[in-house]
C-alpha cells in the first residue's frame, strides 16, 4: 500500500516535470510551469522522506537529514534572493556544479557500500555518475569563475590533444575496475578516476572563451542531468530517471539552439578558434576613430526623430539599464520615437538583456528582435550602443578570417549616426578590433555607460 | 553479453522511459524563443536537483555508525537542496521580470 502510494507519487513529479518544461517554453506559462515542476518536486521529496521503504524499513538519520534539508533551502533562498541580476549566469552554473557534486557523493557512497560480486551494471552506473557528476561540478566551477572574472582563459600548446588522453585514461580506468582490478585495490582506482574527473572538467572549460560560457553551462547542465539519470538506475528510482534523462536531452537541444544564434556550431565553440587565435583579424594596429562629447551627443539624440539602443554587457556590468530607461522617458517626452534592438546573445546569456530591461520596467513591446531591428536601421537617425562590442561587429559579415564570421549581427552601420560608447578603446570580449569605430557616421563617447547616460538625460533635459 | 542482455531484459520498463524521456525532451524544447533561453536553463538545471531524492535515500539508508557515509550524505543532501531550491527560486526571479508586461509596467510607471 505505501510502495504504491510512493509510486503514485513519482508518477506525478515525472508528469509535472515534462508539464512544467512544456510550460517554461512559452513566456505566457513560463512562470506558471516554473512552479508546476516545483510543485512536482516537493511531492517527490516529500514522498520519498515519508514513504521510501528499503526492505521493508524506513530511513535513519532523519534528525541530520532534516539539518541538511534546512542548510541547502536557506542558504539557496538566501543566494537566490540576494544575487544581482547581472550576477544570475554565474549563479545558475553554481546550482548546476551543486547537482554534480551531490550526484559523484552518491556514488562514493554507494561504492563504499558495494559488494563482492555485484553485478557489473550496478558497479558502470555508479563510475558513470562519479565520472559524469564530478566533471560537471568542476566545470560549472570555472564557467563560475570565469563569468565573475575570477579567472582567466588558459590553454597550452596541444591542449586538446592532452584533453582527449586524460579522457581516454579515465574510461580505460573505469574498464579496468569494472573487469575486476587484480593489480591495485579497486578503491585506488575508484579514487584516481574522481581526481582525474574534477581535472578533465577544469581542463575542459579553462581554454573556452568567456564568451561562449553559456554553451558550456548548458552542455555541463545536460550532462548533470544524465548523472541524475545514473542516480535514476541505481535506485531504480522513475522520477530521478524521467528528470535526468528530460533534462539532459533538453538540455543537449538546448545548447545547440544556442549555438545557431550564434551561428556557430558546437564544435567550433568547444575547440574554440575563439580561444585558439586571439586577434587574428587586424588587431594588431588600432584604427582611427573620432570622438563626440556628450553635449554634441544630447543635441543630436534630442532632435532625432527616431533612436535605437543597442544595449551589451556593458550596460549591465555598471547597473544602467534603470538610468537607460531614465533617457528613454526624457527623449520620449521630447518627442523621440525610442526601441531598444537586442542581439540574441546580447550580455552573457540569451534573453540576459531581456532580462535586465524587464527588471527596470522597459515596456516589453520596446524591444525588437534581430531581424526586427536590421529592418529598422535604415531609417534610424541615432543609434546609441552601450557596452556592446561583438555583436555590432561587422567583421562578421565580411572578413571569412575573423573569428565571429558567421555571426549574424546587428547592423548598426545603416543608421545616420551611430553613436558608441565604450569604456575605453580596448577590443570586446572575443578580443578582435572592430571595424564600425572607424567607420564615418560612428563616433565614440568614452566612459563608464551609467555616468554618461546619466550626463546625457541632463545634457537632452537642458536643451 | 548474456548479462547485457539479462540486464536489458530485467529493466526493460527502464529502457522504455529512458528512449521515451530523450525524444520527449527534444520535442518539448525544440520551439523556443530565444529569449526564454536562460530561464529555460535555469529551470531545467532546477529539475535535474531530483538526484536529492539519490541523496536523501543514500544517507537514509546507511547504519548510524558508518560516519563515512553520514558525512558524505549530509553534504550530498546539502549540496542537491542547494541546487533544487536555488534552482527553482532563481528561474522564478528571472521569470517575475517578465510577467510586468504593458498593463503592471504602465501602472508602475503612472505611480510614480
Amino acid at each position: 500500500m505505501i510502495a504504491n502510494i510512493l509510486t503514485v507519487c513519482y508518477l506525478i513529479g515525472s508528469v509535472s516535470f515534462i508539464v512544467g518544461l512544456k510550460m517554461l517554453a512559452h513566456p505566457d506559462t513560463a512562470r506558471k510551469g516554473n512552479l508546476v515542476s516545483a510543485g512536482g518536486m516537493a511531492i517527490a521529496i516529500l514522498a520519498t522522506l515519508i514513504l521510501y521503504r528499503s526492505n521493508g524499513t524506513r530511513l535513519h538519520n532523519y534528525g541530520w537529514m532534516a539539518g541538511a534539508l534546512a542548510i541547502g533551502a536557506v542558504i539557496g533562498t538566501l543566494a537566490a534572493r540576494k544575487v544581482k541580476m547581472t550576477a544570475m549566469p554565474e549563479l545558475v552554473s553554481l546550482f548546476n556544479g551543486m547537482g554534480g557534486l551531490c550526484a559523484a557523493l552518491i556514488s562514493i557512497i554507494e561504492f563504499g557500500r558495494l559488494v563482492q560480486g555485484a553485478p557489473v551494471l550496478h558497479t558502470l552506473v555508479i563510475l558513470a555518475g562519479l565520472m559524469i557528476g564530478s566533471i560537471s561540478f568542476s566545470g560549472s566551477m570555472i564557467a563560475y569563475a570565469k563569468l565573475s572574472g575570477k579567472v582567466k582563459d588558459h590553454a597550452f600548446r596541444g591542449q586538446h590533444v592532452f584533453n582527449l588522453v586524460v579522457l581516454a585514461l579515465i574510461l580505460f580506468l573505469g574498464a579496468y575496475l569494472l573487469c575486476g582490478a587484480a593489480m591495485l585495490p579497486a578503491s585506488v582506482i575508484f579514487y584516481a578516476m574522481l581526481a582525474l574527473s574534477i581535472g578533465y572538467g577544469i581542463l575542459f572549460v579553462l581554454p573556452i572563451g568567456g564568451a561562449d560560457m553559456p554553451v558550456v553551462i548548458s552542455l555541463l547542465n545536460s550532462c548533470t542531468g544524465i548523472a541524475t539519470a545514473c542516480g535514476g538506475f541505481l535506485y531504480n528510482n522513475p522520477v530521478m530517471l524521467t528528470g535526468g534523462i528530460l533534462v539532459g536531452s533538453a538540455g543537449a537541444i538546448l545548447t545547440v539552439l544556442m549555438c545557431k544564434a550564434m551561428n556557430r556550431s558546437l564544435l567550433n565553440v568547444l575547440v574554440g578558434s575563439f580561444s585558439a587565435k586571439p586577434g587574428s583579424s587586424g588587431s594588431g594596429k588600432e584604427e582611427a576613430h573620432k570622438e563626440i562629447t556628450v553635449s554634441d551627443a544630447a543635441m543630436a539624440m534630442a532632435y532625432a526623430r527616431k533612436i535605437l539602443i543597442v544595449p551589451g554587457y556593458g550596460l549591465a556590468v555598471a547597473q544602467a539599464q534603470n538610468t537607460c530607461h531614465e533617457l528613454e522617458k526624457v527623449l520620449k517626452e521630447k518627442g523621440v520615437e525610442v526601441k531598444y534592438a537586442i542581439h540574441p546573445v546580447a550580455g552573457r546569456m540569451p534573453g540576459h538583456m531581456n532580462v535586465l530591461l524587464a527588471e527596470a520596467n522597459v515596456s516589453y513591446d520596446l524591444l525588437l528582435d534581430l531581424d526586427q531591428s536590421n529592418d529598422e536601421f535604415p531609417t534610424t537617425d541615432v543609434v546609441l550602443v552601450l557596452g556592446a562590442n561583438d555583436v555590432v561587429n561587422p567583421a562578421a559579415e565580411n572578413d571569412p578570417s575573423s573569428p565571429i564570421y558567421g555571426m549574424k549581427i546587428l547592423d548598426v552601420g545603416k543608421a545616420k549616426l551611430v553613436i558608441v560608447n565604450k569604456r575605453t578603446m580596448k577590443p570586446g570580449y572575443a578580443g578582435i578590433q572592430n571595424q564600425l569605430f572607424s567607420q564615418p557616421n560612428t563616433s565614440m563617447l568614452f566612459g563608464d555607460a551609467k555616468d554618461v547616460l546619466q550626463q546625457l538625460i541632463e545634457g537632452i533635459k537642458a536643451i | 553479453m548474456k548479462t547485457l542482455l539479462d540486464f536489458i531484459q530485467q529493466n526493460i520498463e527502464m529502457f522504455y522511459v529512458v528512449i521515451l524521456s530523450i525524444f520527449l525532451g527534444i520535442e518539448v524544447i525544440s520551439k523556443v524563443p530565444s529569449v526564454l533561453h536562460t530561464p529555460l536553463m535555469s529551470g531545467a538545471n532546477a529539475i535535474h536537483g531530483v538526484i536529492i531524492i539519490g541523496a536523501i535515500i543514500a544517507m537514509g539508508e546507511a547504519a548510524p555508525d558508518n560516519y563515512l557515509a553520514l558525512a558524505l550524505g549530509f553534504m550530498a543532501v546539502i549540496f542537491g537542496t542547494l541546487n533544487v531550491v536555488g534552482g527553482f527560486v532563481v528561474t522564478d526571479r528571472m521569470l517575475e521580470m517578465f510577467k510586468t508586461r504593458k498593463p503592471a509596467a504602465a501602472k508602475k510607471i503612472n505611480n510614480k
